[in-house]
């Protein structure tokens, strides 16, 4: 039998037809909607007369439009409160599960999918939402589409898809601390570019991905898009099936050790040929910061600003040549489905425990979901935060793109957890940084670009050393 | 959303020369807050559109007189970042039915598709030799012949020389859905019974 990689055996599994001209027609395990890329597709199928043809298939959120403060008591301009209605509207009539504004489930749709075990090994997962992509960590084909597509998922449960080219990346050798999955999707995209994804799935292996917790497999899968690429994927191992035990909507029982002995089989063969390799060495990665206004644009926190884009100079308002580090922040955005997790707000805390938030920084701690927010207060994470000067908000979206109240003023510089830094992404004329938790924890706390490595370094669990940051 | 069929269009061509142009710039995230598919022509290119004060900015191209027309030359890697649908809708509806580059997205390039905007590809030198063209002749009158896969261009000033590769691939479904104005949703739709029979044996 031919040899495949992962991809190959997940799509052949999920193709109802292949046509003449390479293109297949897709079946499409979960559809996950949210409230922005949703309305015109329910009024699409109404309009030809359609039903919603699998809505037990169909999950949905509210995430991308609503406020992050005093979600009990939305104050929502008229616009984003019809939003918000007609999602919770269309859900009603058509028989889909939602998960509305303070549900105890609700979230960013791609933290809660794999929170609740509704993302499991072997899927074909799609969302009006390009970071779709995040959901691959866990051996899935996730991809995002846009609302025609999401018209035809909800017609049909099918898609029309060309099938993308494979790229295998593989990382070799182990992140050395302080440095997180942030800084390596940060390292790979800024070394291969913003359009070297286009037209491929992207598996990512080797020691570095294997030994990432599922957090921070979702942080790298997440920026596949990034790179350009239809999605990423991670073959499920042991850490995946950990992760996923016990989750709300994963199964149980005879049905979870069933399932587990199938997904094990989910991995590329040995001799499977892909389009592209490439291959890196975790050991030559640091802390990673972008200075211009695309996620290609990531150096080195030690590095020099490169001079080779005036337009996104002029944006940032720097100068080439000068060195980043050191350089003035305005705003902390700790959030998203990037970088949104327990696992990035425990990594934030642990660095900012017993130290006090620099004057004149605005920090916004934003989680990823409903879950996320009461498990920091659960765990002290909430009382560390508020100890040190910071404030735990309600999830959302938030400012990864500013649709709703949280943006970045015109002019001022924003280390962001989040993964775009397009000119505009967090507010007219915002200027965002794009970095890990710890280098935006080290950040907050001196109001300056500093080495994560250096400024505070967080020993064993929550006992952090001193701050000793050079000239400060 | 339904959109006019093309077949042969003819225009001058609006050139904004820039890489990398992705989707919060064609259309913030601000103004995705409509429940309905319209209205959003008015806002494509918004921040660069429009001054902070929400005047024309006499700097941008769109706000000058080689502003107009249904073709719209851009750099590599168009349409790249979030996959809203918007960004489709608001070029459409600004009166673009046509945008050449040297590569689209994924994304993008589906959502341009699936709304009547044609987006054609053509190679990184191919593409340099049409900036060219147009420098030379910004009112040149080109023409997009999509039923026999032609580009030409017809300068109108008579030391400009508009000859160019003429060319260019397109998938013959998408193709033939653009000429006809129909979508995919009908033929997926149209599936239902294989479908039910790949459901009987697809377990997850
Ligand atoms: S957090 Fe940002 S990237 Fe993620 S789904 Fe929301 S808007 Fe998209």
């Amino acid at each position: 039998m031919k040899s495949k990689t992962l991809f190959d055996k997940l799509w052949d599994k999920h193709e109802v037809l292949s046509l003449d001209d390479g293109s297949s027609v897709i079946y499409i395990d979960r559809h996950f909607i949210h409230e922005v890329t949703s309305p015109q597709a329910f009024a699409g199928i109404e309009k030809r007369g359609l039903p919603f043809f699998r809505p037990d298939r169909a999950i949905a959120t509210m995430d991308h439009n609503i406020p992050t403060i005093g979600q009990e008591n939305p104050v929502m301009g008229a616009e984003s409160s019809l939003q918000v209605a007609r999602l919770t509207e269309n859900c009603a009539k058509h028989g889909i599960t939602l998960f509305g504004m303070t549900h105890p489930m609700n979230g960013i749709v791609h933290v809660i999918g794999p929170e609740l075990g509704l993302t499991r090994p072997g899927m074909t997962i799609v969302c009006g939402d390009s970071h779709t992509s995040t959901h691959g960590a866990f051996g899935t084909i996730a991809f995002g589409i846009g609302t025609s597509e999401v018209e035809m998922v909800m017609a049909s449960q099918c898609l029309l898809q060309r099938r993308p080219k494979t790229m295998r990346i593989t990382i070799d050798g182990k992140l050395a601390a302080g440095i997180t999955a942030k800084d390596l999707i940060l390292y790979l995209i800024s070394k291969l570019g913003t359009g070297a994804g286009t037209g491929y799935f992207i598996e990512f292996a080797g020691e570095a991905i294997r030994t990432l917790s599922m957090e921070g497999r979702m942080t790298i899968c997440n920026m596949a898009i990034e790179m350009g690429a239809r999605g990423g994927l991670v073959a499920p191992d042991e850490t995946t099936f950990k992760y996923l035990v016990n989750r709300e909507f994963s199964p149980a029982g005879m049905e979870w050790d069933q399932a587990v002995s199938e997904w094990k089989l989910l991995k590329s063969d040995s001799e499977a040929i892909f389009d592209r390799e490439e291959t890196f060495d975790a050991s030559e990665m640091a802390p990673m910061i972008t200075w211009g206004t695309n996620p290609g644009a990531g150096i080195p926190i030690t590095g020099t600003i490169p001079d080779s884009d005036p337009k996104a100079l002029s944006y940032m308002g720097w100068k080439g040549g000068e060195k980043i580090m050191d350089q003035k922040i305005d705003y902390v955005f700790v959030g998203s489905c990037t970088n949104g997790r327990i696992e990035d707000l425990r990594e934030f805390a642990s660095y900012v425990k017993g130290h006090k938030k620099a004057d004149g920084v605005t920090a916004w701690i934003v989680p990823g979901s409903k879950k996320v927010e009461t498990q920091a207060r659960a765990e002290g994470i909430e009382k560390i935060l508020n100890e040190a000067g910071f404030e735990l908000r309600e999830p959302g979206c938030s400012a990864c793109l500013a649709m709703n109240d949280d943006k970045i003023p015109a002019g001022k510089y924003c280390i962001s957890t989040s993964n775009r830094n397009f000119e505009g992404r967090q507010g007219p004329g915002a200027r965002t940084l794009l970095a890990s938790p710890l280098t935006a924890a080290a950040a907050a706390l001196t109001g300056r670009i500093s080495d994560p490595r250096r400024v505070v370094i967080p020993a064993e669990a929550g006992t952090p050393s001193h701050t000793t940051n050079g000239d400060e | 959303m339904s959109f006019e069929p093309i077949t042969i269009i003819t225009s001058k061509v609006v050139r904004l020369q820039v890489d990398n142009i992705d989707t919060d710039r064609i259309i913030p995230a601000r103004f995705l807050k409509s429940v309905d598919s319209s209205g959003f022509g008015e806002n494509l290119f918004h921040d660069w559109r429009y001054q902070p004060d929400g005047s024309p900015n006499p700097e941008f191209v769109l706000n000058k007189p080689e502003g107009k027309g249904q073709i719209l030359l851009t750099g590599k890697n168009f349409g790249c970042g979030s996959s809203r649908e918007h960004a489709a809708w608001a070029l459409y509806q600004y009166g673009f039915r046509v945008i050449i580059s040297s590569g689209f997205a994924d994304i993008f390039r589906t959502n341009a598709l699936n709304n009547g905007l044609l987006p054609l590809e053509v190679d990184p030198d191919t593409l340099a030799r049409l900036m060219e063209i147009h420098q030379a002749d910004p009112f040149a009158i080109w023409t997009v012949d999509l039923p026999s896969q032609l580009l030409t261009a017809n300068c109108q000033l008579p030391t400009a020389d508009c000859r160019l590769p003429t060319a260019f691939e397109i998938n013959p479904f998408r193709k033939q859905c653009l000429i006809t104005g129909s979508d995919v949703i009908d033929y997926l739709a149209g599936l239902k019974p294989q479908i039910i029979e790949f459901e009987a044996n697809h377990l997850i």
